[in-house]
């Protein structure tokens, strides 16, 4: 007898296209959010499915932090030129010169955390009333606990004791005015799932996922890579290595790993190895105990 | 893992439902780490943060409790999605708070579970929170519920403890609507029946819980049956490549449809046939539950997002009054002058609560005839007329098309569950 029953990537995809057309259903301006990395990347992957043969109905969103690898921004244009949508760019540099927010200062100085500014400007200058992001709830234990449908106040503020019960399939995008929706179409994958879909679909990734040579600081246990934007401290020296980077976001806090994973098997192999999560590179999060839960409060992805 | 190995994985989701003091923490644990999920530095993370808070173990509760608020409180508040797999099937782990205050996140968890395991702790026996767990997952309609008798080693890892349990819950859910029940005898913090057989009860004769969930068979637990696909969005991309495509997107919530199936769609009650069934692959022969596909009828008809296409010689029911057993999620009661709006399937509507027929109570399964309304966390059978007609199934039938929400308009909050009768 045959069986009808899906593969778990299947079952994992067919979820991620529900959640995408219950989005472009249920809200007038929705935007999704691309920050370049895998999860975004396969995120718009999953939009394109999901409408074809009709191009994707919202616009993909880009907060540029200004300390992006030249990689990434490389990668965005063309990436998003063949998916056929279209591209907003708002930039950190921006708030920072229209006064919204002040640069941190300091050789741990990062703009990861000004970004939110800039993003709930942005949602507010375009109306947008839905942002879909490619956060997991893999990655971290705050994340563990977030919606698909995950309610913010007109300040963009998230409410984690106080989250609309999440039923079946059936979403509540209801809110009022001024108020916005984030939505998160791959809660339910991991990072395994990701590459292991990646390589089902052949999807091409950008340069900075496989291994290459990179002058790195090591600092706190983190290796960031030398770049104008990472201050030296006295004593520190970079040192040519051969890396990869497991998660992509700003230079100044996303950390290499040393690695020889040239292909896509290799990662795979690699990941399903690993001893530490992926975000254990990311200086962002260890900041403190609760780091991603209060960023989140604020209005962080 | 072979990279290749890994396609051919299943997902099977499920909740566990106890309290801290069941050891249910330690379980999960247990399954994360003998399947290497847990990383050394969330395990080195954990490890100071329960030194900091002066416990003398690592505290396993500390991986899955991930809010500020319920490290703090020792407790957990809301569910938290967990995530392992082994070379057959990945598992998501829908990790429930126990107690009675939190019936609605145990609701919440569960809507989405193929099984549930229930624990107990072989001191203690079969208590009113493991009625009510074992009633909310009959209510739910969870295919699959596992009992796990844990803390063995504190009985002296005794069959007659363990028979003795196992009768007393049998006993309680014969009066439940579960079909598939598997009881195990554990010791969750020294691994016995988790992963490896335990040498210590050589009287036990069943699977571990690891076999069983990897192998427990859930290839049935959907609808294959009756045709049902609620449409969720109209394709029309009105372009140069494709001036006349009119697709209609959504998941198939039970049965088989094919290209040349006769359909009905509702609650139009207009007939025609499935030309295609496509993706972004390509057409497709079939397509069965929970498959995203979009189908192009040979007809053209009116039909919008909320609209059910049916086959024809297989119709759920349709109509305005609905009779459901539900659970009352929100702080505010249940106010019957009120209009409540409804999500069911894509379908919106607006309703009035017409009857509360009985609420129930949730330790003893004794039911109150006299209530007039529900609370947070009741569970209760009422009777709504909505604006609209919903085409539905027994919820008993179809989860897809028997679950509906009903939304307060005032707040937008998710106030109610409902499990069509």
């Amino acid at each position: 007898m045959k069986s009808y029953r899906l593969k778990h990537l299947k079952e994992l995809e067919s979820e991620a296209v529900y959640v995408l057309r219950e989005v472009a259903a249920q809200f007038e301006r929705p935007v999704m959010l691309f920050s370049g990395g895998k999860d975004s990347i396969v995120m718009s992957q999953l939009a394109r499915k999901a409408f074809a043969p009709a191009p994707i109905p919202f616009p993909l969103m880009h907060i540029d932090t200004g300390h992006n690898f030249p990689e990434t921004l490389e990668y965005r244009d063309q990436w998003i030129a063949g998916l056929g949508a279209r591209l907003i760019v708002r930039s950190v540099e921006d708030s920072i010169n229209q006064g919204r927010v002040v640069e941190e200062k300091g050789p741990n100085a990062s703009r990861n955390a000004l970004q939110t500014v800039t993003l709930l400007d942005a949602i507010n200058e375009f109306q947008f009333d839905a942002a879909m992001g490619g956060g997991r709830r893999d990655e971290e234990k705050a994340r563990a606990k977030e919606r698909f449908f995950s309610h913010r106040d007109e300040f963009g503020q998230w409410d984690p004791k106080n989250q609309r019960p999440e039923l079946w399939n059936l979403f509540n995008g209801r809110k009022r005015p001024g108020e916005h929706m984030r939505v998160f179409p791959i809660s339910n994958w991991t990072e395994m799932d990701v590459w292991q879909y990646v390589l089902q679909e052949k999807i091409e990734m950008p340069s900075l996922y496989f291994t290459h040579r990179r002058l790195c600081v090591e600092r706190n246990g983190v290796l960031l890579a030398h770049s104008d934007y990472v201050m030296l401290r006295p004593g520190e020296k970079p040192v040519e290595m051969e890396v990869r980077f497991r998660t992509i976001g700003d230079m100044t806090c996303t950390g290499a790993t040393r690695s020889q994973a040239g292909a896509l098997e290799e990662i795979i192999q690699e990941v399903a190895a690993s001893r530490v999560t992926e975000r254990g590179g990311r200086a962002d999060d260890k900041r403190s105990e609760a780091a991603m839960e209060d960023r989140k409060r604020e209005g962080y992805f | 893992m072979a990279a290749r190995g890994y396609l051919d994985m299943e997902l099977l989701r499920f909740l566990t439902c106890g309290s801290v003091d069941d050891g249910k923490s330690t379980l999960i644990g247990r399954l994360l780490y003998d399947s290497k999920s847990i990383f050394d530095d969330q395990y080195e993370a954990i490890k100071l943060s329960s030194e900091r808070r002066g416990d003398e173990q690592v505290n396993l509760a500390l991986l899955t409790d991930g809010l500020r608020a319920e490290r703090e409180q020792g407790i957990t508040i809301d569910v938290a999605y967990r995530y392992f797999a082994t070379p057959r099937r990945k598992f998501i782990i829908a990790d429930c708070p126990g107690h009675v205050q939190y019936t609605r996140n145990m609701v919440t968890g569960a809507s989405t579970a193929n099984l549930a395991i229930i624990l107990i702790d072989a001191r203690k026996g079969v208590l009113e929170q493991t009625c009510r767990h074992a009633f909310i997952a009959s209510l739910l309609q969870i295919p699959h519920v596992v009992v796990c008798v844990n803390k063995m080693d504190l009985v002296g890892y005794s069959e007659q403890v363990f028979e003795e349990i196992r009768a007393a819950f049998e006993d309680f859910a014969a009066k439940l609507d579960v079909t598939d029940f598997h009881f195990i005898p554990i010791a969750a913090l020294h691994g016995d029946n988790i992963v490896e057989r335990s040498r210590r009860m050589d009287w036990y004769q069943g699977p571990t819980l690891m076999y069983l969930l990897n192998n427990i068979h859930i290839s049935n637990d959907q609808n294959h049956i009756d045709g049902r696909f609620p449409v969720q969005y109209v394709v029309r991309p009105q372009s140069s490549g494709h001036p006349d495509y009119r697709g209609y997107a959504g998941r198939v919530a039970g049965g088989i449809f094919r290209p040349g199936d006769h359909v009905v769609v509702l609650p139009s009650g207009m007939e025609t046939r499935i030309k295609s069934i496509d993706t972004y692959e390509g057409p497709v022969e079939e397509a069965f539950p929970p498959m995203s596909v979009t189908m192009t009828l040979e007809d053209e008809i009116d039909i919008s997002r909320g609209d059910m296409i049916v086959k024809e010689n297989n119709r759920p029911l349709m109509g305005q009054e609905v009779t459901m057993m539900v659970c009352w999620l929100n702080d505010q009661p249940l106010k019957r002058e009120r209009v409540y709006a409804v999500r069911h399937t894509t379908r919106d509507a607006r309703c009035r609560v017409r009857e509360v027929h009985y609420t129930v109570d949730v330790n003893t399964l004794h039911r109150r005839e006299e209530a007039k309304t529900l609370g947070r966390n009741d569970i209760g059978k009422i009777t709504i007329h909505t604006t609209a007609p919903l085409v539905f199934d027994k919820y008993s039938r179809n989860r897809n098309t028997g679950s509906l929400i009903l939304i307060d308009e005032g707040t937008n909050e998710t106030v109610a569950a409902g499990m069509i009768a």
